[in-house]
C-alpha cells in the first residue's frame, strides 16, 4: 500500500502538478493553500474564533455558492432557451414539461435566485451589525453595494425571460420606474426596451445582459471583493473583543 | 571645460518638457477614444428601425360611435370616447406605472389591474395611486372617419366637436 502510494505520488507527472508533500508539517500545510489556484484566496492560517459559524453565518460564501449554482443551472437552461418572441415562452414551457430534468433545473435556478437575493441582503445586515464596514474596510462595503445592485439587476433581467404575462407587466412597471429619472428617464427607458414598447429588442437585450454582461461584471467585482477581504486583514474581529480563553478557542462569542 | 549639460538651465515648473508633452498627447488621445467609444456605443444601442405599429390609425366611422359610447383599441392602447360635446381619445396606459387599463362598462369607469388606479370616462383620476389623468390624444375627422395619433398628446380638455 505504501509502495503504491509512493509510486503514485513520486512520479514526474504527479510532481509536476502537486508541488508539495503530504500535510505533515506546517510548511506543507501552508504550501497546500498557497500553491493551489483555487485555495490561494484563503489565508494560510486563520484563528478558530474568526471562522466560527456564528461570526459570519457563512453568508458570504453562501451567496457566492448561490451564484455558482445559478451559473451552472443557467448554462443548462441556455441549451434549450431561445430569446425570440414566439419561441421564448414555448421553450420555457418545454423546459417545464418536456425536457428531462428541465423542471428541476428551472426551479433550481429560480429558487437559487431568490436565495441569492436573501443571502446577499443578510450578508449585508451581518456586516452592518458587526461594524465590519469600518476602516479599513469601507471600500469593500462600497464594492458590496455594487454586488447587491448587480444581484438585483440579474433578478430583474431574468424576470422577463419566461415571456409570460407576469414577465411582460413586471418589466413594463420596472422600465416605467426608469422613466421617472429626471431629464434622462425617457432615453434610459428607450435604450432598455430598444423601442417604445416591450418587444423582440427588449427580450434579446435583457437576455444578453442576464447571461453575459451582468454575470461577468459580478465575477469581476466578486474577485475584487474577495481580494480586499484578504488585504484588509481577513475577517473582522471587534477590537474590544477579549481574546479566546486558554482552554482552547471556542470562538464566535460576541462581546 | 564645462559639459553642455552643466550649462543647461534646469527646466522651469511651467516649462513644457518632451515627457510632459507626450503624456498630455497620450492622455488626450485616450480621452478622445474613450468618449468616442461611449458615444458610438450609445448610438449603436439605439435602434434606427422599430417594428412597432404606426402611431396614426383609423378608429372607424363616426356614425359607429353613438354619444355616450366608448371604443377600446387594445392593440393601439387607446380608448375613443364620444361625450355629449364631441369625441376625444384617451391613452389606455395607466399613468402610474404603465400597465394597460380596462374599461369597466358596468361601473362606468376605467380600471388598472396592476395597482388599482381608477379613472372616470374623462380620464380624471378617481382613485388609486395614479398621479395624473389619462392623457388625451389627437383625434381628427377625415371624410367621416376618426383618426387618432397616439404620439400627439393634447390638452386634457380637448374635445373634437362633431355634429
Amino acid at each position: 500500500m505504501g509502495r503504491v502510494l509512493a509510486a503514485l505520488t513520486g512520479n514526474r507527472v504527479w510532481r509536476s502538478i502537486v508541488r508539495h508533500g503530504a500535510p505533515d508539517s506546517n510548511r506543507n500545510r501552508a504550501l497546500i493553500i498557497f500553491s493551489n489556484f483555487f485555495l490561494h484566496t484563503h489565508p494560510v492560517k486563520a484563528r478558530l474564533r474568526a471562522i466560527a459559524f456564528t461570526r459570519t453565518f457563512y453568508l458570504g460564501i453562501l451567496s457566492a455558492s448561490a451564484f455558482f449554482l445559478l451559473t451552472v443551472t443557467g448554462i443548462f437552461l441556455m441549451f434549450y432557451y431561445r430569446p425570440a418572441v414566439p419561441e421564448a415562452y414555448e421553450d420555457m414551457k418545454d423546459l417545464e414539461f418536456v425536457v428531462s430534468a428541465g423542471m428541476f433545473l428551472r426551479n433550481l435556478h429560480r429558487w437559487a435566485a431568490h436565495a441569492m437575493v436573501a443571502l446577499v441582503f443578510l450578508h449585508m445586515v451581518r456586516v452592518f451589525f458587526a461594524g465590519a464596514y469600518r476602516p479599513p474596510r469601507e471600500f469593500n462595503w462600497v464594492i458590496g453595494v455594487g454586488l447587491l445592485v448587480l444581484t438585483l439587476l440579474l433578478s430583474f433581467t431574468g424576470y422577463l425571460l419566461p415571456w409570460d404575462q407576469l414577465a411582460y407587466w413586471a418589466i413594463t412597471v420596472g422600465t416605467n420606474m426608469a422613466n421617472a429619472v429626471p431629464v434622462l428617464g425617457p432615453d434610459i427607458r428607450f435604450l432598455m426596451l430598444g423601442g417604445n414598447t416591450i418587444g423582440e429588442n427588449t427580450l434579446i437585450r435583457f437576455y444578453v445582459l442576464h447571461c453575459m454582461v451582468l454575470p461577468l461584471a459580478l465575477i469581476l467585482l466578486l474577485s475584487v471583493h474577495m481580494w480586499r477581504v484578504r488585504k484588509d486583514g481577513g475577517l473582522y474581529i471587534p477590537p474590544d473583543e477579549p481574546p479566546a480563553s486558554k482552554d482552547g478557542e471556542t470562538g464566535g462569542k460576541a462581546s | 571645460m564645462p559639459l553642455l549639460d552643466d550649462l543647461a538651465i534646469p527646466p522651469d515648473e511651467r516649462e513644457m518638457t518632451r515627457r510632459r508633452f507626450l503624456s498630455a498627447v497620450g492622455v488626450g488621445a485616450l480621452t478622445v477614444a474613450g468618449v468616442g467609444t461611449a458615444v458610438v456605443g450609445v448610438h449603436y444601442m439605439r435602434p434606427n428601425v422599430l417594428f412597432e405599429p404606426e402611431s396614426r390609425f383609423r378608429a372607424g366611422h363616426l356614425s359607429a360611435l353613438p354619444a355616450g359610447g366608448l371604443l377600446a383599441f387594445p392593440e393601439r392602447k387607446v380608448y375613443v370616447v364620444r361625450s355629449a360635446d364631441g369625441v376625444y381619445a384617451l391613452s389606455m396606459t395607466c399613468t402610474h406605472l404603465g400597465c394597460m387599463t380596462r374599461h369597466e362598462a358596468d361601473r362606468g369607469r376605467i380600471f388598472c389591474p396592476c395597482h388599482g388606479s381608477q379613472f372616470d370616462l374623462r380620464g380624471v383620476v378617481i382613485g388609486g395611486p395614479a398621479p395624473r389623468p389619462l392623457p388625451r390624444l389627437l383625434v381628427t375627422l377625415k371624410d367621416g372617419v376618426l383618426e387618432v395619433d397616439t404620439r400627439k398628446v393634447v390638452d386634457p380638455d380637448f374635445v373634437l366637436k362633431v355634429t
